[in-house]
C-alpha cells in the first residue's frame, strides 16, 4: 500500500522534472531567436571585412582565414593545416566559396590567427559616421524634450485629475482623441510651418536672424529656428496626450486625504501639484521619463525632413545617412548600430520594472 | 469631523472661480503646445487637401480633386493593398505573443530574466535594428540565407531585393520585434488576472490542458485580444514607415513595399505635392477614425466578460 502510494508520488515527480526540463527547452529556443539577431550584429561589428563577405560566417569574431604571399599581394585562404614547413591550404574565391586543395611552404603562410577581434571598426565607424556630433544632438533633444514633456503633461494631469473647471471632461476626450491622429497628418503642416515661419519672421522684422546659422566660439549650433536647429528638433515634442493620460489615470488613483488637509493648511494647487502628487507618483513619473526619454532618443522621420545639415542630426538619421554612404561596410555599419543601442539598452535594463508598469497603465483605456 | 467638513465645502466653495482659472492656467503650456502643434496643423492638412500647392508657387484651391485623383489611382490602391499585407502579421502576431505570454507566466526560477530578454527586440525597434535587419536579409552573407544553406542546402531568396519576398521580409521583421513585446505584456497581465479557482473547478471535473486552454483561457482574454487586435490594426494602417524608409525605399522594384504612410512622406518630401500629399493623409486619417468605430461597434458584442 505505502509502495503504491510512494511510486505514484514517484511518477509524478518525475512528470513535473520532465515538465520543466521541456518548459526551460522552448523558453531557450524562443529567447535564441530574440538574441539571435543581436548576437550577429555584435559578432560582425568585431569582424574583419574580409571574414563578413563569405558564404560560411562564424558567428565567433575569430579570424577564420589566413593569406598566403603571392606575387599579387596576400591572397585569402582556408588553413587546413601546418606541421611547419608545408601547409595545406583551400583558395577563397572572390564570392566566398573554396577553391581547389593547395600545399604550399608554411612560411608563406600569414596572419595564422584564429584568435583575432577587431575592435578598430568602433572608432572608425563612430569618425565616419560623425556619431559623436549625433550623439551629443541626441542627448540634448532627448533631455530637453523628456524634461518639457514630463512637465508640461503633469500639470495638466494634475488639472484634468484634480481641478474643476468647465469644459473639463469634453477636453480630455478631445485629447484622447488626438491620440488617434496619424504622425503623417501633422507631419505637411509642421514642416511648412518650420520652414516658412522664420522666413516670415525675417521679412517681417526685416532681418536675418530668424534663419540665421549660430555658432558658440566655432561651434555650429544650427540655425534661430526653422531647418536645422534645435529648437525645431525639440518644439513639437514636448507636448503629449499620451502622457497626460497616463499621469492622470494615476493621479486619480492618489487619496484626496492628504490634498484636502494641504488645502486647510492654505497649500495652493502648485504646492499641492509639486508637493504632495508628483512625490506621491514618482513610480508614474520615472515610467513616462523612460519612455520619453527612448522614444525621443529614437525620433526618426521629423529629423529626417527638418534637418539638412550633417551637423545637426540625431543618432537616427546619421545611422541612416552612414548606410546611404557605407552600405557594403557591414562590419563598420554594425559597429555604428551597436554604439547606437546601447544607451537605449542601458535604460531598458536599469530601468526594467518600470516597462510593465507602464505598458499596463498607458493601455487601461479610461 | 463635522467641523473640518463643513470648513472643507466652504473652501470649495469659495474657491470655484479661482479653482477654473487654476485650471485652465495649469493646463496651459500643454494646450499652447497642443494648440501650436497638433490641433493647427490637423486643421491646416485638412484645407491644403483642397489645394494644390509645390511650396514654390502660390497654393491654388482645387476643390475635390485631390481626392478624386487619389480614389481613381490604381497606384494608390496598389499601396493600399501593401498596407493591408503587411497587416497579415497582426493574427499570427498575437497567436505568438500570447503563446510566449503563457511561456514566461510559469512559475519557473529565472523567468524575469526571459521576460527581460523576450522584450528586448521591442524595445530596441528603430533604425539601428532596421539596419541590423538589411544585413541579416543580405541574399548572399545574410544570417538568413546563412541558416537556410546551413539546415537544408538550399539558396534562399534574395529577401528585400526580391519582388515577391520584400513584403514578407517585413512582415517576419515586424514578428520577431513585436511579438515579445506590448502583446506579450498585456496577454501576461491578462493571464495572471484569470481566477484560478476556474482552473481549479476545471481539474475536479477532469478538464484536460487543451480544454482549459480553450474554454476557460481563450474566452477570459478576449477583451485582451480585442485591445490588442483594435491598437494593431490602428498601427498598422499607419505601419511600413521608417522601416520601409530605412530598409527599401519603397521597392524593389519601385511602389513593392510603398505603403500608404511611405506614400505620402514621397508625395509630401520628394515630390513637392503637398496638397496631395495632405489629402492622402486625411484618406488615412479616416480610415483609422473608421477602423475603430466598427471595431468598437461590431466587434464589441463578441468580448466575453
Amino acid at each position: 500500500m505505502i509502495s503504491e502510494v510512494e511510486r505514484s508520488k514517484r511518477r509524478k515527480q518525475r512528470r513535473d522534472l520532465i515538465r520543466r526540463v521541456i518548459s526551460y527547452l522552448v523558453l531557450c529556443v524562443v529567447a535564441l531567436t530574440m538574441v539571435g539577431p543581436f548576437l550577429w550584429m555584435i559578432s560582425t561589428s568585431f569582424k574583419e571585412k574580409d571574414d563578413v563577405m563569405t558564404k560560411k560566417t562564424h558567428i565567433i569574431p575569430w579570424r577564420v582565414f589566413s593569406y598566403l604571399r603571392t606575387a599579387e599581394g596576400p591572397q585569402r585562404v582556408k588553413l587546413l593545416s601546418d606541421n611547419g614547413q608545408v601547409a595545406r591550404v583551400r583558395e577563397i574565391l572572390p564570392d566566398g566559396t573554396v577553391g581547389s586543395l593547395r600545399t604550399v611552404p608554411s612560411q608563406e603562410v600569414v596572419s595564422k590567427g584564429r584568435h583575432y577581434l577587431k575592435s578598430r571598426n568602433y572608432p572608425e565607424a563612430w569618425q565616419e559616421g560623425n556619431l559623436g556630433r549625433a550623439y551629443l544632438n541626441t542627448l540634448i533633444i532627448a533631455i530637453f524634450i523628456t524634461f518639457g514633456k514630463v512637465l508640461t503633461s503633469s500639470l495638466a494631469a494634475f488639472a484634468f485629475a484634480r481641478l474643476n473647471f468647465p469644459g473639463r471632461d469634453k477636453l480630455f476626450l478631445a485629447y484622447l482623441g488626438t491620440m488617434m491622429i496619424p504622425e503623417t497628418v501633422t507631419l505637411i503642416p509642421l514642416f511648412v510651418l518650420f520652414r516658412k515661419v522664420p522666413e516670415i519672421l525675417n521679412g517681417l522684422f526685416n532681418t536675418g536672424y530668424f534663419t540665421a546659422s549660430l555658432y558658440i566660439g566655432d561651434w555650429f549650433v544650427g540655425t534661430a529656428m526653422g531647418v536645422d536647429s534645435y529648437f525645431s528638433l525639440i518644439a513639437p515634442g514636448l507636448f503629449t496626450a499620451y502622457g497626460t493620460f497616463m499621469l492622470r489615470q494615476f493621479f486619480m488613483s492618489i487619496p484626496r486625504d492628504l490634498e484636502d488637509a494641504a488645502r486647510i493648511d492654505g497649500c495652493s494647487s502648485l504646492a499641492i501639484w509639486w508637493r504632495i502628487i508628483l512625490p506621491l507618483s514618482k513610480p508614474a513619473m520615472v515610467t513616462l521619463v523612460i519612455f520619453t526619454f527612448m522614444g525621443s532618443w529614437r525620433m526618426f522621420v521629423w529629423p529626417l525632413v527638418i534637418v539638412d545639415n550633417p551637423k545637426m542630426m540625431p543618432l537616427s538619421v546619421a545611422l541612416k545617412l552612414f548606410q546611404d554612404q557605407y552600405s557594403v561596410e557591414m562590419t563598420l555599419l554594425m559597429a555604428a548600430t551597436v554604439i547606437a543601442l546601447i544607451p537605449i539598452l542601458t535604460v531598458y535594463i536599469s530601468g526594467q520594472k518600470y516597462f510593465t508598469e507602464g505598458i499596463l497603465l498607458g493601455a487601461v483605456k479610461g | 469631523m463635522v467641523e473640518v467638513d463643513q470648513k472643507n465645502r466652504n473652501i470649495h466653495r469659495r474657491g470655484r472661480f479661482r479653482q477654473a482659472l487654476e485650471g485652465y492656467a495649469f493646463l496651459m503650456p500643454n494646450f499652447l503646445g497642443f494648440a501650436a502643434f497638433t490641433f493647427l496643423p490637423v486643421v491646416a492638412s485638412f484645407i491644403l487637401a483642397f489645394y494644390s500647392w509645390d511650396m514654390m508657387q502660390d497654393a491654388r484651391f482645387i476643390g475635390l480633386r485631390n481626392f478624386i485623383k487619389l480614389l481613381t489611382n490604381p497606384e494608390f490602391w496598389y499601396y493600399f493593398y501593401n498596407t493591408v499585407f503587411l497587416m497579415i502579421g497582426i493574427p499570427i502576431g498575437m497567436l505568438l505573443s500570447l503563446g510566449m505570454a503563457m511561456l514566461v507566466n510559469q512559475k519557473l526560477k529565472g523567468i524575469v530574466a526571459f521576460r527581460t530578454i523576450y522584450f528586448l527586440p521591442h524595445i530596441s525597434v528603430g533604425v539601428a535594428l532596421y539596419v541590423l535587419w538589411v544585413w541579416i536579409y543580405n541574399p548572399d552573407y545574410g544570417l538568413f540565407n546563412q541558416l537556410i544553406r546551413f539546415f537544408t542546402g538550399l539558396e534562399g531568396p534574395a529577401w528585400l531585393s526580391d519582388r515577391f519576398w520584400a513584403k514578407p521580409a517585413l512582415v517576419i521583421m515586424g514578428l520577431w520585434a513585436g511579438a515579445g513585446g506590448k502583446s506579450m505584456i498585456l496577454y501576461l497581465a491578462g493571464l495572471q488576472g484569470i481566477d484560478p479557482s476556474l482552473y481549479e473547478v476545471a481539474d475536479i471535473d477532469g478538464v484536460g490542458a487543451w480544454g482549459k486552454f480553450r474554454y476557460i483561457t481563450i474566452p477570459m482574454l478576449t477583451p485582451t485580444s480585442f485591445f490588442i487586435f483594435i491598437m494593431s490594426v490602428i498601427e498598422g494602417f499607419q505601419g511600413g514607415f521608417d522601416q520601409v524608409i530605412v530598409m527599401t525605399g519603397g521597392g524593389p522594384p519601385p511602389g513593392a513595399t510603398t505603403t500608404i504612410s511611405y506614400y505620402i512622406f514621397t508625395q509630401a518630401f520628394e515630390e513637392q505635392r503637398m496638397g496631395y500629399a495632405a489629402a492622402v493623409s486625411w484618406f488615412l486619417f479616416l480610415l483609422v477614425f473608421a477602423v475603430t468605430l466598427i471595431n468598437w461597434r461590431y466587434g464589441g458584442r463578441r468580448v466575453h466578460y
